[in-house]
């Protein structure tokens, strides 16, 4: 056990820290500098921001606390951690929420000048929890973070209230002096974005450093952590969330394929950000499109794809039901489009800022008429990047809308990425259509896309539209034998994308008793349980999927080699019927939606309960 | 748009604007009219067909594209504006037109319309307003008249009908005019003007459904009595009106008159001088309000013609400044920003 400054070190493999306070705290940015620090001194990470959907809720209420959660390592991290390590509360609302997810024995760091009679009853708490003796088991440590963050920055020319907005970022270096983080990437930060505002960077800085010292001149203390680097692969790292992923993934398949990039959206939480990002990348040629309603933002996608652009639209559940029939009309107009859906809570208006994986059927079936759509899934942040450029590319070679499912989770957590180079990426092919010989607007290749010939282009002048169209001519038809051929060309054409599409992985054996399967953002969790599982003597094999109309050519095969097929989806078990229905087999489910990514514990206990016990 | 080429150069005829799909609307229908006016203005733009694009919605007149040789897009219910704001963003060369019904535009596609005004979303919106739904077969329509008899409304209707024009200059579009469909010369003059518009222009085109609301403009159409039902705007000159020219329209405070020329009260002079041009909305408001009068003419013409920056242009302009002031955006650049560490 080293020692530093008298005080021990002790080394962890993995730690699990939970921000929280009021709304108006900045738990969200106090967590994010907290991550980008420990990305920078090379721990792998996962992060869970947890925040309500009110702005700015009552202060002091339960309802109104944020958090942001964060796993970090020397190992491979997946998820953000089931139950935190550490906690830190600004305030006893924070606390209330928060403690019952806290480690038996945790640590508690929290702002004792926020336990007043009026926080305290606004928590609802009947006596002092730092007095009744209620937080035994735990290791708590009460910190006057008010009181000394107004005595630190007195002399910064801040008003009363912009001091106290201050005091996140003494809980920040206090933070960092306790798992050993340096202060200058956030030191650097806090230059960046407020370099005019002497006042505002002197306030930021002085109750970082402040809480940081406080670290190592007190006595409360006894002892520091470290973990060490974790080891990642070579290459050059950023850390990234779900959202900017995914617009960068637009802006590089734009790059790719030579399209400029045109987004119609409507803000819409947690997909909103995608649109804020591409609005910033005016110099990547991309125009935006904030769009009077949801079925506009997805009408001018379709009508960019019709002029030649790479179309795209951004939404979250709510949106995605109202751009149905529109979604229908690039399904029979047979228009390059991708829909991204950043899937929340639900039904209805649901949980806004909450996570869930129950918006699948309706991506699958949710149109009217026969109306296949491709279903691609991104399974973490850095993989929204991928997933991005693989739907352009889909939906330019099939000419067919595309929707790629992500969530609020993987949306907006962040992990480190290790940044590919523009040149190591494969150039997406477009073939537009110039030749006015022999032109027939539902012509196909050999892929059974029709020509995309865009307006501007001499002799192509042609009609599309939602009635439905004569295979070949375009022309409108009522020919019934037509409309059973077309409806049967359009789902041929999704399925055809299976050969663009790469055969299901298997981690673990390639047949056995159990074969945990999932899709999209559960990855982290199913992948740390099966982990613990084989840990705990259980042989099992995992499989997730990323494309779910089509389904990878193999996964029919996959699924007949093992015995048992367990199913963990945060919603009431679509997959499960999806596979039930596409290959007549029984699947086990387990199923659980409270607004956040599924508890790896729990998974593993179900493998347990399959497999019967360690063995 | 780029700039016009020269008629004679790209020799169109409205021949070259006729799809070969067979018209299907029924016989006597208003919208042949349009039609054939729109394919007579067409080749004298100075625009080469393939650079026109029509865009319509769901609908009798929503069936236009089809019998246009044009790039056209017959697409969903009231979205017509929305996908043709796209097409304009995405191509700021294409002359993008709208063709739509009332219920199309007014009730499921009233959203996207007053957003595509108040934009001034460089479009030609031509509304064909029957004052009733004719491909579901006859039921009110947005426009239809309070206490209108139909198969959804036995016992009369109860809504109060909209006024597309006050709308679409309370929205801010920045032509706005009216037409009607037994009037080809003017039509075409007026289409000719939305074609020549740089911002949204939307013109009104009063049209006969002979099937489920015939007769809805008899009083304007019919020969015998329209001069008395129609003032004709025309820019600098004075309102006047009726079949001898004996009648004009003098404006008292907010409230339109109409006086008799020959009572010896009232000269030329008196009348109401009509400015398209003029800056603020309420006198184009007030003549749109004119047909809510029993008591006077309809103006037909161009009420209102503004000029501002068109939010085509704008996003074209800011991507443009940006680019000059940063240079083009280099993407490797943007994937390794931020802050970034090496693993070795």
């Amino acid at each position: 056990m080293e020692k530093n400054n008298g005080k021990e070190i002790k080394e962890l493999t993995d730690v699990t820290v939970m921000f929280a306070g009021d709304s108006g705290d900045g738990m969200q940015l106090t967590g994010t500098q907290f991550s980008d620090t420990t990305a920078f001194v090379g721990n792998d990470l996962s992060t869970l921001p947890d925040y309500p959907a009110e702005i700015r809720a009552p202060l002091g209420t339960t309802y109104g606390v944020s958090g942001f959660q964060l796993h970090f390592g020397s190992g491979e991290v997946y998820t953000p951690g089931d139950n935190p390590d550490v906690l830190v509360a600004m305030n006893p609302a924070a606390l209330k929420v928060n403690l019952p997810n806290l480690k038996k024995g945790g640590i508690i760091i929290l702002n004792k000048d926020a336990f007043d009679k009026k926080n305290l009853a606004l928590a609802k708490y009947e006596s002092n929890p730092l007095e009744d003796n209620s937080l035994a088991g735990y290791r708590v440590f009460p910190v006057a973070i008010t009181t000394m963050t107004i005595e630190a920055l007195k002399d910064c020319g801040l008003k009363p209230k912009e001091v106290a907005r201050s005091k996140n970022f003494f809980a920040l270096g206090l933070m960092y002096w306790l798992f050993n983080r340096p202060l200058d990437p956030t030191l650097d930060w806090v230059k960046e974005k407020f370099g005019k505002k002497e006042s505002v960077v002197c306030g930021n800085e002085k109750a970082l450093k402040a809480g940081y010292y406080y670290g190592e001149n007190t006595e409360l203390f006894a002892a520091r952590y470290k973990v060490a680097k974790a080891e990642l692969p070579k290459g050059t790292y950023r850390s990234i969330s779900g959202n900017e992923a995914t617009a960068l993934g637009f802006v590089t398949a734009s790059k790719l394929s030579g399209l400029p990039l045109f987004l119609g959206s409507y803000p819409i939480t947690p997909a909103s950000e995608i649109l804020h990002f591409l609005s910033k990348y005016k110099r990547y040629g991309v125009k935006t499109f904030q769009a009077e309603d949801e079925i506009a933002g997805i009408s001018s996608a379709i009508g960019a794809s019709f002029a030649g652009s790479l179309a795209i639209t951004t939404t979250s559940g709510p949106g995605l039901a109202l751009k149905t029939e529109a979604t229908g009309l690039a399904v029979m107009t047979e228009l390059p489009l991708v829909i991204v859906n950043v899937q929340r809570g639900g039904p209805s208006t649901g949980l806004p800022t909450k996570t869930e994986q129950a918006d699948l059927l309706q991506a699958m079936y949710g149109r009217n008429g026969e109306s296949p759509v491709a279903v691609l899934a991104a399974t973490t942040p850095s993989d929204c990047f991928y997933m991005a450029i693989q739907a352009s590319k889909l939906a330019l070679k099939y000419m067919a809308p595309v929707i790629l499912l992500t969530d609020g989770y993987i949306a907006n957590g962040a992990e480190p990425w290790r940044i590919p180079h523009v040149d190591e990426l494969e150039k997406i092919e477009v073939k537009k259509r110039t030749d006015p010989e022999d032109f027939h607007p539902y012509d196909r290749d050999e892929n059974l896309a029709r020509p995309w010939a865009v307006p501007g282009t001499p002799g192509l002048e042609h009609r599309i539209g939602g009635l439905e169209k004569a295979n070949i001519t375009g022309n409108v038809s009522y020919v019934p034998e037509n409309h059973d051929l077309m409806c049967r060309l359009r789902a041929e054409k999704i399925e055809r994308m299976q050969n663009d599409i790469p055969d299901l992985e298997i981690d673990g054996d390639p047949e056995g008793e159990l074969l945990v399967l999932g899709w999209g953002g559960t990855y982290g969790s199913i992948t740390e349980a099966v982990n613990a599982a084989r840990r705990a003597g259980h042989t099992v094999s995992r499989a997730h999927l990323k494309y779910i109309n089509p389904f990878p050519k193999n996964l029919g095969e996959v699924l007949s080699k093992f015995d048992n097929i367990l199913i963990p989806e945060i919603n009431l078990g679509q997959l499960a019927k999806v596979i039930r229905d596409r290959y007549l087999i029984h699947v086990i489910q387990f199923n659980k939606m409270r607004g956040l990514p599924l508890k790896t514990y729990e998974i593993t206990e179900k493998i347990a309960e399959i497999l019967g016990g360690a063995k | 748009m780029s700039d016009k080429i020269d008629v004679k150069e790209l020799n169109l005829t409205p021949k070259d604007f006729q799809s070969d799909q067979d018209v299907r609307w029924c016989p006597g229908c208003g919208d042949y009219s349009v039609l054939a006016q729109v394919q007579r203005v067409f080749p004298t733009l100075g625009i080469p067909k393939e650079k026109f694009v029509w865009v319509a919605g769901i609908g009798c007149s929503s069936r236009f594209p089809y019998y246009m040789d044009t790039f056209g897009m017959h697409t969903i219910h009231g979205r017509a504006p929305a996908i043709a704001t796209g097409v304009k963003l995405a191509n700021p060369d294409l002359s993008v037109w709208v063709a739509t019904g009332d219920g199309d535009l007014m009730s499921i596609g009233g959203n996207h319309f007053i957003h595509a005004c108040r934009k001034n979303i460089d479009l030609k919106i031509v509304l064909f307003n029957n004052r009733i739904y004719g491909l579901t077969k006859g039921q009110y329509s947005p426009t239809s008249e309070k206490g209108k008899i139909t198969k959804s409304s036995p016992f009369g209707s109860v809504d109060y009908p909209f006024n597309p024009l006050s709308l679409a200059l309370g929205s801010e579009a920045t032509l706005v005019a009216r037409t009607i469909d037994r009037e080809p010369k003017h039509m075409k003059e007026m289409l000719a003007r939305i074609a020549e518009h740089k911002g949204l222009a939307f013109l009104e085109v009063y049209q006969n459904c002979v099937i489920f609301n015939d007769g809805a403009y008899s009083d304007l159409t019919d020969k015998e009595v329209k001069s008395e039902h129609v003032v004709v705007l025309e820019h600098g000159e004075p309102l006047i009106f009726g079949k001898k020219l004996d009648k004009g329209i003098v404006l008292d405070g907010f409230t339109p008159v109409v006086v008799d020329l020959n009572d010896g009260k009232h000269s030329v002079d008196d009348l109401w001088v009509h400015d398209e041009k003029d800056k603020g909305p309420i006198r184009a408001f007030i003549l749109s309000h004119m047909t809510d009068s029993p008591d006077m003419p309809t103006p037909i013409g161009v009420f209102r013609q503004i000029i501002k920056p068109t939010y085509n242009e704008g996003v074209v302009r800011q991507i443009e400044h940006i680019m000059e002031e940063q240079g083009e955006g280099d993407l490797e650049e943007l994937l390794f920003s931020g802050n970034t560490w090496t693993v070795e």
